[in-house]
Order: structure tokens, then sequence, then C-alpha cells
């Protein structure tokens, strides 16, 4: 029987600003992202802060109306990636099988390091106290036979604690838990399950297969196999990547996007970096999506096929311009957009030319983005720009590509 | 409090580090005896986590510590320790 551990940092960025202020360690604290870019939300919060209600992903200010005493600081993200590196080299001491889900969890399969120890509790406890020792943040650890139940036992019990989730008491604890709390269980299959009469994962696990499947398709199926725990996947080595599915950028304007001329700027920056990021990875995509968020936060996505698969920056551009004006008509003012390409296949594989593009021009446009992709290497992303960017400098004044944060991916 | 300091190391040709002297800021310097024990560890006096190496220096042990490539102390509060200077002698 495999030996699983889940690990997850408690309040990792905000435990890491706390360590590095210790005046600050007893008070409500919060990690909160340049109010003045409009980046303003809570990214984390401390202990003494989650008694005052505060959520990961309100407005400061909200925050600070529950909180008025709450110290916000801001994120330091290259802090995070040391104290990330640092607990991965913790776990390398019991498995070469780390399976990063973010930057503060990672899915360790310590199998093989049974022989020495006595139990997978053990293992858990020596991590969690070497954690504490090293780092000085504390986390918590779920052990069990499966990926799934490992990271039910890491929520289990928070701050500091390991929690087991066998074969023999997964009843007593696992079926126990929300049906929410399972990995996959957003609020929209929330309330789907709800209306079934299914508020527990025990009561997912007892529900009869088919009528999940009816209602879930194969997410159903899916579902049924985790709460039963039958869930097998293996954790992932470090170094086996998982394969590309999608790459894309987002950003929060520093101000209200007005007209399409203030969001062709963005749509310029965006689609340059998804593109760069794109032909690094030696991908061309045939699938363009757009993210549009109004200044109420309410957002909309949409997405549209190419004719053929691409590369070339315009393409994606245009692409993405033409889905932003099917779809918006400035009636609210514009907050932040996105662009995302997907369905890749291999640079290299040969490609179905047409009769009715232009070929030469096409060959142009890639020698030119190719130049581009060198010089920005060479010198950074603003040494050579379009001059649409110039008219609006403050909007036009980031680089995705360059701050681009790796956040937690899917689990598939 | 955290404290940076100057520390004379020496660098072996397996990449180990072993600090040697320290260097105060007032010209004052002080060689390390020996160190007796080199682990990963957290200061929450100080604040800062990386590697930490126990030392005696005169015949006290010390810790100092190597965040990637700068050294630090815990230093007893410095407020606390102000204070204490501008307090007024007691005449006798």
């Amino acid at each position: 029987m495999r030996t699983i551990l889940h690990s997850d940092c408690n309040s990792f960025f905000a435990s890491v600003e706390c360590l590095y202020n210790p005046e600050i360690r007893d008070k409500p604290v919060a990690v909160g992202g340049d109010a003045e870019k409009r980046h303003g939300i809570i990214l984390t919060k401390n202990q003494h802060a989650k008694k005052f209600n505060i959520k990961t992903g309100e407005a400061i200010w909200q925050a600070k109306e529950k909180c008025p005493e709450l110290i916000v600081v801001p994120p330091h993200y290259d802090r995070y990636l040391r104290f990330s590196k640092m607990c991965r080299r913790i776990y390398s001491d019991y498995t070469d099988k780390i399976e990063p889900f973010g930057l503060d969890e990672c899915w360790l399969d310590v199998t093989g390091s049974m022989l020495h120890y006595k139990s997978g509790y053990d293992i858990a406890e020596e991590i969690r106290y070497r954690i504490k020792e090293e780092l000085g943040i504390t986390v918590s650890i779920g052990v069990s036979f499966n990926k799934i139940f490992a990271k039910l036992g890491s929520d289990y019990k928070k701050p500091d604690a390991v929690t087991v989730i066998s074969r023999e008491n997964f009843k007593d604890i696992a079926w126990k838990l929300p049906a929410s709390d399972l990995l996959y269980v957003g609020p929209a299959t929330n309330r789907k399950l709800k209306i079934l009469g299914i508020k527990t994962i025990g009561d997912i696990a007892n529900f009869p297969l088919e009528l999940l499947e009816r209602n879930f398709g194969k997410w159903g199926d899916m579902l049924y196999a985790f709460s039963n725990g039958y869930e097998n996947s293996p954790v992932l080595k470090s170094d086996e990547c998982r394969s590309v599915k999608s790459i894309g950028n987002s950003t929060t304007a520093v101000r209200d996007l007005e007209n399409y001329e203030d969001a062709k700027i963005i749509f310029m920056i965006l689609c340059d970096s998804v593109c760069r990021r794109m032909r690094e990875q030696g991908f061309v995509a045939k699938e363009v999506g757009i993210s549009i968020r109004d200044t109420d936060l309410f957002t909309i996505t949409r997405q549209t096929k190419l004719l053929r698969h691409t590369d070339i920056t315009k393409d994606i551009y245009n692409a993405s311009l033409k889905l932003f004006y099917e779809n918006c008509d400035f009636q609210k003012n514009v907050r932040s957009l996105g662009v995302v390409v997907t369905d890749f296949k291999s640079a290299n594989e040969a490609q179905q030319i047409s009769i009715f593009d232009n070929e030469e021009n096409r060959m142009k446009l890639q020698s030119l983005d190719n130049t581009l992709d060198e010089l920005k290497y060479r010198f950074g992303t603003f040494c050579v720009r379009p001059a649409k960017l110039m008219f609006d400098t403050s909007l036009s004044g980031f680089s995705p590509k360059e701050e681009h944060i790796a956040h937690p991916v899917g689990y598939f | 409090m955290k404290k940076y300091i100057s520390v004379t190391a020496q660098f072996d040709q397996d990449g180990n580090i072993l600090p040697l002297k320290i260097n105060w800021d007032d010209g004052r310097t002080f060689d390390i005896d020996r160190v007796t024990d080199i682990r990963y560890a957290a200061s929450l006096k100080a604040g800062g986590a990386g590697i930490r190496y126990t030392c005696r220096i005169h015949s006290k042990e010390k810790y100092i510590y190597l965040e990637e490539n700068r050294w630090f102390i815990e230093e007893p509060n410095i407020v606390a320790q102000k204070l204490r200077s501008t307090t007024p002698e007691r005449c006798s």
C-alpha cells in the first residue's frame, strides 16, 4: 500500500512576512496587493486575522472595515520562492516523488522510505518539526493512501498538525466532511449536489454511481472514485513536467479601460507575452480565448477557433480583438483583460499551407516575431515596442512575461 | 533584533563555508574559536532563516546565521539597550 503525504504551509505568505517582522507577529496581518495599481486584494492572512473573518480575495478596504487594526504588508515573491525551495529541500530528504501544487503545497510519495520509519505519521511529524525549526513557519500534513485523502487530511487540522486518514478510519474522518471540502467540488458542483440531497463526502460515496454519472457525466465517476478512496493517480516526480495545455496572461489595468483604443493597448501587451511564451515552448495554437472583467467585477470568457495553428503574434492579437469587439460594447468600463491560447501542437510538425492566405507575408511576420523575441531576450521587453504603446505609457507600463507568476495548476 | 554583520569566512574546495572572524562595526574583531554545530535553522528572534553556525567566541556560545549571502546575529532588543546606556549612573 502506498503512503502519500500532502503538506500545506499554513497561511504561507503571511507566515513568511511574520517571520521577517517579529514586531507584527502577534497582530492581525494580511498580505495584500498594491492598491495603487488596483491589485488591492487580500492574498493571505495570518491566524489572528482569520478570527475577524477576513477572506482571501476580498478588497483591502473591506478587510479593514472588519478589522481596523489589520496590518497589510506588500508581498515579496522572491522570499516566498526561496521558502518554497527550502521546503522542497526538506521533502527531498524523504523522497524524490514530490509533486508541487502551487508554491505552498506538495504531495510526497514516501512509500520507499517506509523501511526506515515505523509509519507515515512518523515521517510527517519529522517533516512538520523540521520545517518549524529550520524555516520558522508551520505546515499541516495529511497522511493517507491516496492523494485526495492526503489533501483532505492536510485541511482537516490547522495549523501545525498531522492528520492520518487510513483505510481503517477514512469513513469516520473523510466521510463526515462537507462535500465542498473535496478537491474539484466548487460552488457550482456543490449547488448541484445539494439539489440531489448530497451534503457530505460520505453521501457522495454512497450515492448510486449511475445517478452521479447521469448528473455530472464523467466528473460523477471521478467524484465517486475520489470519495470512496479509489483514486490512485501517481505522485509525479518533480522533474516530470506536466504537459502544457494552455498559456495565458491577464492583467488588471492601472485605470479603467474606457474605449477600444485602451483595450487595444492592453491586448497588444498580453498577446505579445502569450505568444513569446508559446514560441519559447515551441508550440503553435489553434484556439484563442479572452476574459473580460468589468467594473462590477462581472467576468465573461469567450473563445474562438482559428483556421489554422499559429504562433504569430498578429494572428492571436487580431483574433482576441475580434472576440472583444463582439462581446464588449463598453456599457460598463473594463477593469481587467486576459488572453489565453490552447489546442497546441508542436511548432516543428508539418503545417498545411493555404492557397488563400498570403504565405509570403506570414513568413515575414514569423521572422519579424523571431527577431523581436531575440531583441527582447537580450535587452528586455521594453527595448522595442509598437508605437501605439507610447500613447499612454502608464497604461502600457507593465510586462506580464517577466512579472508572470505560476499559480496552482489543475489537478489533471 | 536582526543585525547584519561582516564576517571573514573560509570557503573550502568542496564549497563548505566556515566563519573565522566577526568584524564589528567599531573596528574590533572577534575570533571564532570553534564552530560546534552547523544546521539549517530559523531565527524567530531576529526574523530570518538560513544556515545557523553555533560558534564559540571567548568561551561564549553564539549563533550566527548565513541567510543566502548575508550574515546576521540575533541582537538583544536595541531599545532596552539604549535605555540602559542613557540611564544616569548612580552617584555614591
